[in-house]
This record gives C-alpha cells, structure tokens and sequence, in this order.
C-alpha cells in the first residue's frame, strides 16, 4: 500500500488555472457554483468516480489543476448533460469536463489504463483524413493500439455484427477531403493566434 | 415536406437498419429526405473532448451544405448528430469569436453559414409536421398486444430541449400509442445507456445498460424503442457479457421507425430488423387483431 498525504496544500495549486477554465466559452458559469452536488447525485457514473463531479467544480476553481487532469472522473463522463439540466445555477458542467479531457490530452497525463483519450484521438485523424468515421475501422485500432488482448473477448460481437451486415473495414471517404483539410489548418492557425 | 438529411456515420455503419426503416417510412408518409451532398462526421463527442473549435468548424461545414442545397431543415436521426449540430448553432450565437472562428475556417474553402437552418429531430418532424393523425391513418397492422418501453437516452432531450420535455419527454409515448402498441410507464426514460463507455470501460458503462434492460423486463416490455444507434447498439450488443456479469435480461431493442415500418405494414427484413441480435417478438397475427 502506497502511503500518500491526503490532505490538500494551498501551494499544491496551479495558480491561474480555474481563471483560465472560466476563460473558455461554456465554463463561465463555474464560478456561481454553490457546492451544492446535484451534479454528483444525478450523474449516473460518479459512483466509479475518484473525485465527483462537485469535487472536480471546487478543485478547477481553486485551481488544483495537477489533481483535476490526473482525476479518473473527466474520463467517465459519458456526456449525457444531465448534470449540465439539473445544475441549480446553471452550470454548463458537461462543457467543463470536456475542456478539462481537452487539457488532459494537451498535456499527455491521462490515466494510462484508460482507452478513451486515445479513442478521441483515433477519431479525430480519421475524421480529419477521410471526412467520415469507419466505426468497425476505428474500434479495429483502437483495441490493437491499447488493449490487442481484450480484442478476442470482443470477436464474437465482431463476428456477429459481421453476420448481421454490421461491420466492415472498409473506410469511408468524403470528395471533398482537401476542403476539409483547409478547415481544419484555419482553425489552428487562427487558435495559434489567440 | 422536404428536408436536408444528415445521416451521420452510425447510419451507415452499425445503425444502419434506422436508416433503412426511416427511409420508407418516410416516404410512406409523403416526407422527402434528400442526403446533404458529401456530408462529414458531425463531430460527435470525440472532437468535442479534443478541439472545440474544430468540432464547431467541422459540424458548420454541414449546415453550410445544406444551406447551400437549398435546404430550409435539417434532418437529423441520430442523437449525438442532433446534438451535435444543435450546440453548434448555439456556441456560433452565443460566442461572437465562436462565430468568427467558424465563418473564417468555412471562408478559406468558399463556403458561408447564416446559422439559420433548423436541425430538427425525426420524432419532432412526426408529431409536429406531419401529424399523429395522419401517422394513423397509414396504419394497417396496428401493433396491438404489443408492450414497449420507449427509450429516449440522453442527447435529443439534453441539454437543448426543443420539442419535449427534458425529464418526462412524451413525443415516442404518443407516436408508438399511435400505432396501437401499449406503452409501458417506466422512470429510465432518459437515464443514460453508458455512451461510448461500453466499449471502453466495460466495468463502468455496461452497468447502465443492464439497469435499463432489468428495468424493462421487470416492468414486463416485450421490447424497448429506441431513436439513437448507439443506444440501441449498447441495449442489444453485450447480452452475453452483461448475463456472465449480472442475469440474463434479454428484451430486444429496435428503432421506432421500424415499430412503424411494421405497423403500416412492410416486411421485417425490409426495415432492417434481421440485424438485430436479440430478435423481435412475433406480432399478433393481422386476422386476431382485426377480430
């Protein structure tokens, strides 16, 4: 059993970085948050979280960043926005997980277990090169680059989508991929700006 | 009744038996569904957990081909599509540098948004365009006897609630009455199905499939309805690990299009219902309804 200080510091904190989450359009709201934990009750994952859904809105604004980005919750959330309704002050708290799993990424310190920064990523480059998810190519890479092992546990359901017409590696491609592109540079170089 | 059809990636892939319900029985219904021409991926909630920016840009290039098309509505069966596109509209008018962001990666290709074009849902267009009357009136096998439990899931009622309610949403439960099955009352109407975690963290996400699935059985559903591909993909895709981990639970889960393929009286394997894995219970026979 690792012996690690539970208790929190003031100089633990990052400072800057809940101004900054606030910065972002979606995350203004974060600072009327009252603790009140209605996201945590209607949130059908916190129960398998390390920190719930009020915990993250308290450490992102007092800026416990290192804490927040390592959380396994921003990796759980499934983005059913029922927090995001139910919130009394009108939080758009399923805005805010999204842009910390942004940072996560950013910074490269997602739990290394965790399969779904790399699904994100996967999706994102065939989005960006083909215009059009493959779903059986995508799911196809993803469990060959994180887990080849757990791929056989999931052949049987790859067979039966297979019988059913469901599955095929075959990728799909949009016309105009080159406009596409285009797009996708002019967001950077515009975010490269800012 | 014309409109600009974004099917999204699911629809062709693993969903695809929504598309080939939706289809006919749209047409059925005089709707006409044209395929916005070289549509991309709407962005989903991928891109949106990598660049937002991108995944605005990304879903404004189909609005601005739909426009293009001449197109006064959008079409969009899918959930996270809907959505999608949906919180798109929104962050390009709520955020001014959102908006600029976006006219300014669509400009570098010639393409333009006036962000005005109404994404509408399936069910929506149903009730609110075409009518439950004139829904009834093409049914020729009502699907009497039939208990379903209708199934929302989480993104066309959250969080930009349009034509329902967000907690007890309505729409499916008067469509399906409308094709004479029994509706099942049941509180998981919205609760979540576990998104993409099914397949990425199984101990987590297949958990709310099962609750759903034993919320149906117990309440006695021959099958759930549902209007998004990744539900109905996580409700009958993992019976075997969820039955090795808790109890078997085997209720089928179809499109509700295909319940109302069904009632106006198409072939089951015209409406893509062999593609299930857990079958659909057989009708009531036509002759012992009509008696």
């Amino acid at each position: 059993m690792e012996i690690k200080r539970t208790i929190k510091y003031q100089a633990d904190r990052v400072r800057g970085f809940g101004r900054e989450v606030m910065s972002v359009p979606g995350c203004e709201k974060l600072k009327d948050c009252i603790q009140c934990g209605t996201c945590s009750g209607v949130c059908p994952l916190s129960i398998y979280m390390d920190f719930t859904p009020r915990q993250v809105m308290a450490l992102t604004r007092e800026d416990f960043k290192n804490e927040v980005l390592a959380s396994h919750t921003i990796w759980l959330c499934a983005s059913c926005y029922a927090c995001t309704v139910e919130c009394p002050r009108e939080i758009r708290i399923t805005d805010i997980m999204y842009e910390l799993k942004q940072r996560a990424i950013h910074e490269g310190v997602y739990p290394k277990r965790f399969p779904i920064p790399v699904l994100a990523q996967e999706f994102t480059t065939m989005v960006r090169q083909h215009g059009r998810v493959s779903e059986g190519l995508l799911v196809t890479k993803l469990y060959l680059k994180t887990n080849p092992i757990a791929a056989l546990g999931m052949a049987k359901l790859g067979m039966g989508l297979m019988k059913t017409g469901r599955f095929s590696l075959k990728q799909e491609n949009i016309k105009q991929r080159a406009d596409l592109a285009r797009i996708v540079a002019t967001v950077d170089n515009e975010s490269v700006k800012a | 009744m014309r409109y600009g059809y974004f099917p999204g990636c699911s629809l062709k892939g693993t969903g695809r038996a929504y598309e080939e319900s939706l289809l006919p029985v749209m047409q059925h219904l005089g709707v006409e569904m044209v395929e916005l021409d070289d549509w991309s991926c709407c962005g989903a909630t991928a891109y949106m957990a990598v660049d937002e920016g991108k995944a605005c840009a990304l879903a404004a290039r189909n609005l601005a081909l739909a426009e293009q098309g001449g197109f006064a509505q959008v079409m969009a069966p899918c959930s996270a599509c809907y959505l999608v596109l949906n919180k798109t509209q929104h962050f390009m008018q709520d955020y001014p540098a959102m908006r600029r962001l976006v006219d300014k990666a669509l400009g570098s290709v010639g393409l333009k948004v006036s962000n005005d074009t109404p994404v509408r849902h399936p069910l929506d267009i149903l009730l609110n365009d075409v009518g439950l009357d004139a829904v009834k009136q093409k049914v020729t096998r009502p699907l009497k006897g039939l208990k379903v439990a209708p199934y929302y899931g989480c993104q066309i009622v959250r969080p930009y609630s349009t034509f329902d309610d967000q907690a007890d949403p309505v729409s499916m439960d008067q469509l399906l009455q409308a094709l004479g099955a029994e509706v099942i009352d049941w509180p998981l109407k919205t609760k979540c199905c576990g998104g993409s975690l099914t397949g990425t963290l199984p101990e987590a996400g297949l958990r709310l499939s099962y609750i759903l699935l034993k919320e149906a059985k117990k309440r006695g559903a021959d099958l759930i309805a549902t209007v998004c591909p990744l539900c109905q993909f996580n409700l009958d895709g993992y019976h075997d690990k969820i039955e090795a981990k808790w109890e078997p639970v085997r209720v089928p889960t179809v499109y509700f299009s295909q319940l109302m393929g069904l009632a106006f009286g198409m072939p089951a394997n015209r409406l893509g219902l062999q593609r299930g894995f857990i079958p659909m219970p057989s009708l009531p026979r036509a002759e012992a309804v009509a008696a």
